[in-house]
Formats: C-alpha cells, structure tokens, sequence
C-alpha cells in the first residue's frame, strides 16, 4: 500500500469536484500527440520524458494542510519569518486580521501567506465562516523550475523540499515564468546579488531533527508533517472517516504532477483558486517541455537530420559536377 | 555643420574606407547616435543600480521587453542569415550573393545584441560564465539549449563574416604607430585563416543552419513549460514548430526590409530586381506557417474563439492578418513585388508581425496568476532597447562603409550591372536625410572611379 508512487495514483474516480478534461487541454494533447508523430514517428521517446528522468526517493517529506481546522491566526506566518530571518513583529501582532482584505503572494522577506476566501472583519456572521489557507513554494514532485534551470540552481532534495542554491543562479527568472503556482519572487532590490527567494520547507531545520517552524507553531493541528506517502493515507483515511465534512480530493495528489504540499478542504477547491490552489493538469508542465526537448534532441537526432538534408541538398544543386 | 562629423578611423589614411566619399553622420545617424546616447546612460543606469531601480519587472512579470524584444524578436529578426547562406550556399543559388554579406552582417548584429540583451537582463550577470561550465548544465532546461544554441552560433556567425575582412585586409594591414611592427604577423595570419576557412566554409554555414534551427525553434519550447498564463491562442505544444516556421518565413523579408533602408540610406540604386525574385520564395513561406498556425488552432478547439472578438481574439487577427495574409498577397502578386515601394510595404509587415507574434507570446497574452499584476516597461527599459536597435544600425552603418559587405557600395567588388534606379520615393523613409534617399547618382563622383554606378547615366 505505501509502496505506490505518485505516477500510479489515479485520481479518484467517484470525486464530485475532480475537474473536467476541458477541451483546450484535450486539444493541446491532441497536438502534441500529432507532432511527436510528426518529428520523430515515436516509439522510441515514448520512454524519455519528465517521469522517466527523474527518480524520486521513497521518504520524501511533505505537509498535509486540513483547511477545515485553519483559523486564520497567521502564527505560520509569523514562525516562517522567524526561521527565515526575515522581519516580523511581535507574535501577537498576528492577530490583525485586516491583512485578510486583500489576497496576498509570497514576498521575497516572506515566503507563506495566509489567504482567506472573504474579509472576517467586513462580515464578521459566524454562520459562514471564511476559509483560510495558507499558501507557499508547493514543492512540486517534478518541479518546473528545476526543470527550467538552465544551471541547476533549482534542485529537488532527497527530503522533499526544492532548494535553490543562489552560488550557481545566473538570475534568468525562467523558473518564476516556470512556476505553475506563481510562488517563486525575486530581490530586483538587490543591485549585483538579487536572489530567488521561497519557502524551502525548513530544511535547515528538519536537517536538524526539527519540524518546519510553521507546523510545529501551529495550535490547531492544521498543519502536518510527514513523508508524503503517509500523509496521502491519512488524508484519505480522514476524508473516509468524515465524507460530511471534506469533499473527497486531496489538493496536491496529482496536480501538476503532484505537490508535497497537500490541502484537505470542506469547499470544493474550485472555489479556493484565488486563495492560491489553481486548477491544475495531473502532470507536470514540464514533463511536456522535456518531452518535446528529448524528441528533438535524443541522440542527436534532430540536429543529424537537419544536417542529413542540408549535406544531401548541397550535393544535389551543386552545378558542374565536378565531383 | 554637425553633419560633416566623420569616424577619424575612416579618415586614416591606410584604413581608409573603399568608398570613403560617404559620410557617416548624416542627420538621421545624429538622431539614430543620440538614441543611443541615451541608451547607454539607461544601460549604465541598470549595470549600476540594479534591476530594480531600471526596471518595472515585478514576480509577476519577471520577463519585459528585455526579454520579448531584445532576445525573442532579435533572434527572429536575425534569421535572415541563415536563410539566406541556405538559399546562395546550400542550394547555389549564386545569384543572391549580393544579399549574402548584408544578411550576415545584421544575424551577427542582431545576434550580439541578443547576447547583450541577455547579460543586462540577467540579475546575476556577472555569473553567466556558470553556463559555459559542464558541471553546472542542466541538459533539460530549454533555456540550456537556447543559449548554447546562441553562443555557438554567434561564434560561427563570426567565423562566417571573417572572409570580409580578410579581403578587406590581407595586403592592407598598416596598424598605426608601434603597432606597425605586427602588421606582418596579422597578415599573415589573415592569409592563413582565409586559405582554411575557405576550405571547411561550407560546413561553418551548415553548422550555422543546424544550430539556427534548433534555437530558433527551442525559443518557442521555452513558453511551453508555462501553466495558465499564456493565452490558448499561442500556448501549443507547436510552438517550436510554429517559431521556427516563422523565423524562416522572417528571413527573406527581413533582407529585403534592410536592404532597402541600406541602399536608400548610402543613396544606391538598390537590388530591386533580386529583391523581387527573393520575394517569390516569401508567400510559400508563409503559407506554411499560416497552414500549421492554422491546424493548429483547429486541432486544439481553438478556431470558434476567433467568433468572439475578446482582447486575444484582436491581437491574433493583427497578427496573422497584417503580418501573414497581406504579405502573401503583396508577394504573390508579380507586379506588386516588383516595386520597391511593394517589396518594403510587405517586407516591414512580415517583420512587424513576427516581432508582433514574439511579444504576444512573451507579453501580451501572458497574463500573470497575480490579478491585477499589470506590466508597463519604464523609461530605462525603453532606453535600452532603443538604444540596442541604434547601435546595431550605428556598427551597421560603420561597417557597411568599411567593409565590403554591401556591393553597390564597394566598386571593386560590383560584379553585378547596375539595375534601374528605382525611382520610387519611400515616404516610410522620413528620418533620412532628402539628399540620401532623393540622390540618384552623385554627379560629384567622377566615372572613372565608379564604372559601374556610372553605367546607370549613361
């Protein structure tokens, strides 16, 4: 049971919020499809790719986030700056929940935000309490910033969490255009050493035998450290034990590929996009990417054909024939 | 009075150009030299305080018209190159050669530019050596493909123009002062490296079409990896397919557009007539792309969007409208694309739209997660690309003059008969000065010097 991996999770079939195929997505299949028909007649890149790269290791960590226990206290914020070095307040001032009337990102002095779905403060009735959730670096199981690091800046550790190393960084900021969550911000403040700046899951701490600073503060048990794979069972084990109070998806499963970052939620997650859980196809994008790279470029083989037909039409033009 | 400004180098008495009659400031190079100016200052602006205080880039945008313009619309625009040496050195069609040079001098240009572009837009530019380094590829980026796509094929592009300067040079190499002294080893070595580059020249050009393919083609794999940004009417897995399609189809054009300028500007007669029988080849070129742009579209459910006529639905028809169906209609239509004032309407609007394309692709239908995240590139950022382009016509310029590159200019080099003056007056061409674009043939220059422009009078 805990044997399976990411790959062979199949989204749940019975869901009532799994998304739709929408047609667009259909289509973009269909093209790709064609052209890696096209380019390279197939067979053998139906083997490289994205997932067939990149071996990912069995006790890897993530977070599981019961959105249905968050109340909005913001002591993970306040934790994350505290572990990170970066400015922050006194713990009480958390308590401000005017910051909830605007969607925030993460910023480059603080990697996780807290969202709610509508401002406490303007409609304070207990009846329809808003949905918090807090949003950072999702630590995607096949990354696109990895995938786009032209470097090597971006790399998925053996523990989970993606890491961003700035000695190597050239400061191209495709991995921000990589990004599928938007998560990634980058110091344009610095002149000369601007870094990429994002939640790394704590690992200078979980190194160190500790829990990720915004779970172990959190007082209502909403965040959960663990490896990935347990984190999975227990999120569906909690679901089958509540079907009143989750809808039966567990955000981050599969989507882009699958996240280390798992959401549990009592909403349908459709209606907690602006909170910062976009919509999102079952693979990676960059398993795409690296499928069209490994077609053109395997073995050489498109640069060859190119060089096949120009060599062949040199000789076939050439005039005189004084061969 | 300003006008008569000239580059000393061109006044030395041993480096004096081939045609050194020609000035070099005239009042559109002043304006064109200013921009410059300016953009130097906003470049300098940048290298010094950061990329913060010059531009408007946020997390949002992490990429403006550095990046859309600069890089993506340069490199495309820079495709005239290899298309060109395609068409006179792999088919042998030895009729083109005059395009050749000039098509070569502007992808090696364009190219550095790019490469510029890259370094200031880069945070860390400083440490862009990382990507020359094995131990830092990573061989599964497109980003990695394309700038080692870009480095290598500046170098060829490089070792492709060094011929013209051996002819310019082998026998004339008078170095000033204590220099003189290595006037007999630079020839010399000159001498070698034009004896064996003429021999492996053939590879070096299809050196350089392979790694233009691939990096023209990789440029569009780059936005793939995006995830609901870009706009459905671009983000396609053919989109490698479609810009490489496109940069072919931006060659011919682009050496058209800039040979007209060219000849306009140093008061030529112009290639009217080989302008017109390159132009034939450009309606194919864009039907093709038209035909996979439009398959492509219809493959992925796309075409009933273009009923709706929503902000992305406007930008695809301008477009594909004015930058593919016009053209194709300019130059499959015989008498039209035997005008000048045709071959530069079409010409500009294929240019124009795939440098349209680019930035839809890179800006204007990427929209960013962030609602409300909006981009409007600043004063330095503006400064700076048109600072790029007027450099790249000022070092054009100088070159042009310097070396044989265009063949009108060059008498000893016009193997061709001069063709007909176009008289044809381009309105589009208002910064140049009257007496460059209105002068047929300068009566000042004496018929012994200039057989061939001096063919024309007769």
């Amino acid at each position: 049971m805990n044997a399976r991996t990411s790959s062979q999770i199949t989204p749940k079939s019975g869901s009532s919020v799994q998304a739709p195929t929408d047609t667009s997505r259909r289509g973009f299949l269909r093209v790709g499809a064609a052209l890696t028909a096209l380019t390279v007649g197939g067979k053998a890149l139906a083997s490289s790719g994205a997932d067939g790269a990149a071996k990912l290791s069995e006790g890897r960590m993530g977070v599981l986030v019961d959105l249905s226990r968050c109340v909005g206290c913001r002591r993970c914020e306040w934790a994350c700056n505290d572990a990170n070095n970066n400015p922050h307040g006194k713990l009480e001032e958390c308590d401000d929940q005017s910051v909830f009337a605007t969607l925030r990102r993460p910023r480059t002095d603080q990697f996780c935000v807290v969202n709610a779905t509508r401002n406490p403060l303007a409609d304070p009735s207990p009846a329809d309490p808003p949905i918090f959730a807090k949003v950072q670096c999702m630590h995607c199981e096949y990354p696109p910033c990895v995938s786009a690091c032209l470097v090597g800046a971006m790399e998925k550790s053996p523990e989970g969490p993606v890491t961003y190393d700035a000695s190597k960084c050239i400061g191209c900021r495709y991995c921000m255009i990589a990004c599928p969550f938007e998560r990634l911000t980058y110091e344009y403040d610095r002149r000369f050493t601007p870094r990429v700046r994002k939640c790394e899951l704590c690992l200078h701490r979980t190194r160190e035998g500790k829990l990720p600073a915004c779970v172990e503060i959190c007082p209502v048990e909403a965040l959960q450290y663990g490896r990935r794979e347990d984190l999975l069972r227990i999120a569906h084990e909690r679901i089958a034990a509540h079907p009143d109070r989750y809808v039966d998806r567990v955000y981050g499963e599969t989507e882009g590929g699958g996240t280390s970052w798992l959401y549990l939620s009592a909403r349908p997650f459709e209606q907690l996009v602006d909170l910062g859980l976009p919509k999102l196809p079952d693979k990676s994008p960059a398993e795409r990417t690296e499928r069209i790279q490994h077609a053109i470029f395997k073995g050489a083989a498109g640069p060859l054909a190119i060089a096949a037909i120009l060599t062949t039409l040199h000789f076939l033009t050439r005039k005189g024939g004084h061969a | 009075m300003s006008a008569s400004i000239s580059i000393p180098i061109l006044h030395h008495p041993t480096l004096a150009a081939p045609d050194s009659r020609r000035r070099y400031f005239t009042p559109g190079m002043l304006v064109v030299t200013a921009i410059a100016a300016i953009g130097a200052a906003a470049w300098l602006f940048r290298m010094l305080f950061g990329l913060g205080a010059a531009t408007n880039l946020s997390n949002a945008y992490p990429w403006g018209i550095w990046i859309g313009i600069d890089v993506a619309t340069g490199v495309a625009l820079a495709a005239g190159g290899f298309t060109t040496a395609f068409l006179a050195h792999i088919l042998h069609r030895e009729r083109y050669h005059p395009l050749v040079r000039p098509a070569l001098l502007t992808a090696m240009l364009g190219y550095t530019f790019v490469a510029l572009g890259v370094a200031t837009d880069l945070g860390r530019f400083w440490a862009m050596w990382h990507v020359m380094l094995p131990p830092f590829w990573q061989p599964n980026s497109v980003l990695f493909e394309v700038a080692i796509c870009v480095m290598c094929y500046l170098s060829v592009l490089y070792i492709e123009f060094l011929p013209v300067a051996c002819e310019r040079f082998i026998g004339r190499v008078h170095l000033p002062g204590r220099l003189a002294a290595l006037n007999q080893p630079v020839d010399r070595a000159l001498r070698f490296a034009d004896k064996s580059l003429g021999r492996f020249m053939t590879i070096f050009i299809m050196l350089g079409i392979m790694l233009s393919c691939m990096h023209q083609s990789s440029l569009g794999t780059l936005m793939v990896i995006t995830y609901g940004k870009l706009d459905a009417l671009w983000h396609t897995p053919a989109l490698p397919l479609l810009f490489l399609l496109s940069a072919f189809a931006v060659g011919y054009p682009m050496v058209i557009f800039e040979s007209i300028i060219a000849h306009r500007s140093f008061g030529l007669p112009g290639e009217r007539d080989l302008l017109a029988e390159l132009g034939r080849f450009i309606p194919f070129t864009l039907a093709l792309y038209l035909a996979v742009k439009i398959a492509d579209l219809a493959l992925r459910g796309q075409l009933p969007r273009l009923l709706v006529g929503d902000y992305y639905t406007q930008m695809l028809t301008i477009e594909v409208l004015f930058g593919v169906v016009v053209p194709i209609l300019i130059f499959s239509n015989r008498r039209l694309r035997a005008q000048t004032r045709w071959q530069f309407l079409g010409a500009a609007l294929v240019v124009l739209g795939v440098a349209f394309n680019r930035l839809n692709v890179f800006l204007f239908a990427y929209s960013p997660l962030e609602r409300g995240a909006i981009y409007r590139p600043s004063v330095s950022e503006i400064a700076v690309t048109l600072g790029a382009i007027a450099l790249t016509v000022m070092i054009y310029r100088a070159i042009a003059l310097n070396l044989p590159v265009i063949e009108q200019l060059h008498d000893d080099h016009a193997h061709h008969a001069p063709r007909a003056h176009d008289d044809v007056h381009l309105t589009v061409l208002a910064d140049m000065p009257p007496q460059t674009i209105a002068r047929p043939i300068t009566p000042t220059v004496p018929a012994a010097e200039t057989p061939a422009l001096a063919g024309v009078k007769e």
